[in-house]
């Protein structure tokens, strides 16, 4: 009998793992991995059929989820797509979190990191996952057949049992975990062996989530509702602009407080330790710290940013980097017989996840080896830079992967800013220490989605054609500063920043969008809809303006640019049907907007209102189509989707984030001004259900809802919003003009 | 200087600042985790609670405006997730990261146990109170009418 139960620490990982083993099952996947084990499984004997499911005699499954939970519902439906092929069934499944290790759970899809981001997880986990689950029932079917002497092309499986119907003899799971061996190579899986979609059980059928019965009473396990024996609370004061230091340190008044330890002085700021969150955030405010001011951002003023930043998208000697070019691009402008300008432009804005950034570290006495607990949205990076940090190896840190309070990106910057306050903090004093930002810390150290400025010309053909297209966008390039490790693998192409400004489903034959880099110093970050908030932006108000000139229908001219693109009509024209766009509507406007995020489609119909004495646009309805393709959990799509577009409304209307000699001038939630219930419209939202390859949901509908609006702005009052955030006092002085 | 006060049907006695802020004693103190810190200004009711029966920001509650008074927090709501804005909360999937979801179930039993019925309207003045950057409004409003049909 050959059960393995060997489990892997960190320091075994590396490239004796050769990832492609796991991930393609080539021929020599070992199955003799299995990690993180449960401490609440049953008693009963477990055997690890894979590095990614442990079987127990008591039919339990447990089965690893390499994405952390941050509301998106991956957690659960990466283990069910597992499940689907496993024939697993699902009320004996436990999730169970796996190891920090990329090159057993990294996301094929995602450059084979553990890093739940980019609305990847499904898309990219799907036929790896589906192929690891087919592969276990294999070698359950294996087991059944050898125990019963029978040939396995004789057998089936019902959810948890293998059939032999010939003989009407029935084995659960479970019992076969009590004599089976695990073969040393996976067994093959071809296409053919997978299930054919009309059989899918779990795949396309909602189950809930797996940890929503934690959050609504009150015990769901963010890292910073944990207390650890020992420890003591952090806080810390950072320096305004990054990459400054501090010039003098004065802790009187903080000393003062109730509570407080110690000062701990670090590169970028200062740090405290107190006796509870509470007193470590009084004391952190009472410290007064002044700046060597020798970085970058110092003096940078974000309205008079905007402005350089405008001229240089408009001035055509600017140097620029290529981001898509088609046919001859800009060149065939000079052949068109209209062209047409516009200019665009986006604020700065802040993430807002509700639980600001903490986390708890517990550096040893040695220095030599840290626990770290933290909601981070890659597991992988925070051990990376807990351990570079103190200068130890990777497999000295014992990572704790905790549930998110919220994370549209702003959890996932390469080098874990939060993760190091903590582990600065607890090296001082070698005691586990819980460090907080106060949700001032949060607003104010925040890592914003750019500012960006969007200069556009277009042309069409005597004949009324659109043939030219050219989109010049002036930003802070986004990857360099969240991970200068993935901008350099990417060939330094700003693909956070620029995402969403190609243009692959509109027939416009030629194209070229160009990147003109500023540098203000700022710190900049992937917002959910990363690139494709600006980007669109730009893009769908100026095709609207466009559509206008040519006294067409904008629905209608989206279509006929997109009749090559048959998935892509079918969510413009659902979403048309939907808000039953030919109907004149007294006092309110109708605008739509199209977006091929990353392969999904899908279009919007908003309907507002104006008042016109105090430029507050109303919201009346919004409508959304959308084809992902395979929908591995529709109703967690919708809900996914109904949160897109709230979080899309908040930065259409008022998300503002501004500086001014470097410094945030926002500081909570009365100054930045997040869409509350009334805010909010109906949201009817339908999925477009097809067979093709599953694509991200997580983050799709939001860049899709500020063009929208400025769309139908346009057709109720003739008049063009062009820069976003569009509040009131622009509305007013727009409409005014 | 002593402050007594009940939490959860607990008597408690905090030897503690009386101005200091009920969320962190809660937190910190009584590892009541349940409600949760997310602006210390009264501006996003993540950290709702209930005393005597009205719901209040912790954050902005001083264990001298609680003294002799009666505290629930979403661990006292129901001993077992059975209250019937819990029960509608699972059945509509509101949550999505679930932080805010504590000070949102709070509000929500604040507002049924007054109005019973609330018309939409209510519900939407009312649970404005409350952020929830995911955006589960509109399942938490389906939620708050299935739990006053189900009560």
């Amino acid at each position: 009998m050959t059960i393995h139960a060997r489990t892997v620490s960190p320091a075994t990982r590396g490239p004796s793992l050769d990832r492609r083993l796991f991930m393609q099952g080539a021929g020599g996947l070992t199955f003799a991995v299995a990690l993180g084990l449960p401490a609440s499984a049953a008693e009963a004997k477990r055997v690890d059929l894979s590095p990614w499911v442990t079987l127990a005699t008591d039919g339990t499954i447990m089965i690893r989820g390499p994405a952390i939970e941050m509301g998106q519902g991956s957690r659960t439906s990466l283990p069910l797509i597992f499940a689907e092929e496993m024939d697993a069934d699902w009320s004996k499944v436990q999730i169970v979190r796996a190891a920090p290790i990329d090159a057993v759970y990294g996301n094929p899809g995602f450059g084979g990191a553990m890093y739940t981001a980019g609305s990847s997880a499904v898309t990219g986990y799907y036929k790896a996952l589906r192929q690891f689950g087919a592969q276990v029932r294999m070698v359950l079917l294996d087991n059944a057949a050898r125990h019963w002497n029978v040939p396995i092309t004789e057998l089936t499986t019902e959810p948890s049992v293998v059939v032999h119907k010939a003989s009407n003899r029935r084995l659960g799971y479970g019992e076969i975990a009590a004599f089976a061996e695990v073969p040393a190579k996976a067994p093959e899986v071809r296409e053919s062996d997978l299930k054919d979609p009309s059989r899918f059980r779990l795949i396309g059928h909602d189950v809930m989530r797996v940890e929503l019965p934690t959050k609504i009473n009150g015990t769901a396990d963010y890292a910073i509702n944990l207390k650890l024996p020992g420890m003591i609370y952090g806080a810390v004061l950072r320096t305004p602009v990054p990459g400054d230091t501090p010039a003098t340190i004065d802790d009187t008044a903080a000393k003062a407080v109730r509570g407080f330890i110690q000062t701990v002085p670090l590169p970028y700021g200062v740090g405290v330790l107190a006796d509870s969150t509470a007193a470590a955030l009084a004391a952190k405010d009472a410290l007064k710290v002044t700046w060597a001011r020798k970085a970058k951002g110092w003096g940078f003023d974000s309205e008079k940013g905007l402005k350089e930043f405008a001229a240089a998208a408009r001035d055509p000697a600017r140097p620029s980097k290529p981001w898509e070019t088609a046919g001859t691009g800009a060149a065939a402008l000079a052949t068109a017989a209209s062209v047409h300008e516009a200019e665009y432009a986006c604020d700065f804005a802040y993430h807002a996840q509700m639980e600001p950034l903490n986390a708890i570290a517990a550096v040893a006495p040695d220095g030599q080896s840290c626990g770290l607990w933290v909601g981070t949205q890659s597991q992988t990076m925070a051990v990376t830079a807990t351990a570079n940090t103190l200068g130890i190896s990777p497999d000295k840190v014992a990572f704790h992967e905790h549930l998110l309070g919220g994370g549209f990106g702003r959890r996932g910057p390469r080098d874990m800013e939060f993760v190091v306050d903590a582990v600065l903090l607890s090296n001082a004093v070698k005691k586990p220490v819980k460090m907080v930002w106060s949700r001032e810390d949060d607003v104010r150290n925040g890592r914003f989605h750019p500012l960006t400025a969007h200069h556009m010309r277009a042309g069409f053909d005597a004949s009324g054609k659109l043939i030219a297209w050219h989109h010049r966008k002036a930003a802070d390039i986004v990857t360099e500063f969240q991970d200068p490790v993935r901008y350099q693998k990417a060939g330094q192409k700003d693909f956070i920043g620029m995402l969403g400004a190609e243009l692959k489903t509109y027939g416009i034959p030629n194209r070229q969008v160009d990147q003109i880099t500023m540098d203000s110093g700022m710190r900049t970050q992937a917002l959910r809809g990363i690139g494709f908030g600006p980007n669109k932006w730009a893009v769908e108000v100026f095709l609207d303006e466009l559509a206008l000139s040519r006294g067409a229908d904008p629905l209608a001219f989206r279509l006929d640019l997109l009749k090559d693109a048959p998935r892509a009509r079918a969510v413009v024209e659902k979403a048309g049907q939907m808000a039953d766009w030919g109907r004149k509507r007294d006092g309110r406007g109708l605008g739509v907007a199209y977006i091929d995020y990353s392969g999904t489609q899908i279009a919007g119909v908003v309907e507002v209102s104006v008042d016109r004495a105090n430029g507050q646009i109303k919201l009346h309805d919004v409508w959304i189509a959308m084809d992902c393709g395979v929908a591995v959990q529709p109703d967690n799509i919708v809900a996914q989707t109904e949160g897109c577009v709230v979080y899309g409304i908040g930065l259409a209307l008022s998300e503002r984030i501004t500086m001014v000699d470097g410094e945030v001038q926002q500081s909570n939630f009365y100054d930045y001004l997040i869409p509350r219930m009334r805010d909010v419209p109906p949201i009817h939202v339908e999925l477009i259900v097809t067979q093709n390859h599953p694509t991200g949901v997580g983050q799709m509908a939001t860049p899709v809802i500020a063009p929208a609006i400025s769309n139908a702005v346009a057709a109720l009052t003739g008049k063009r919003l062009r820069h976003m955030p569009m509040t009131p006092d622009r509305v007013l002085s727009v409409l005014k003009a | 200087m002593s402050i007594a006060f009940r939490v959860n049907g607990r008597q408690v006695t905090a030897d503690a600042d009386p101005e200091s802020r009920l969320l962190w004693y809660l937190r910190d103190q009584l590892e009541l985790t349940g409600t949760r810190y997310g602006c210390g200004s009264g501006l996003c009711g993540a950290c709702m609670v209930h005393v005597n029966g009205e719901r209040a920001f912790s954050c902005q509650t001083t264990l001298r405006d609680i003294a002799d008074k009666s505290v629930t927090t979403i661990e006292g709501l129901s001993p077992d997730s059975s209250h019937p804005v819990q029960k509608a909360w699972l059945a509509e999937s509101v949550p999505q990261c679930g932080y805010c979801q504590s000070g949102q179930i709070m509000s929500a039993a604040d507002l049924l146990a007054k109005t019973p019925n609330p018309t939409r309207d209510q519900i939407v003045e009312h649970m404005s109170t409350n952020l929830c950057r995911c955006g589960t409004y509109p399942r938490i409003v389906k939620a708050i009418e299935r739990a006053a049909r189900e009560a």
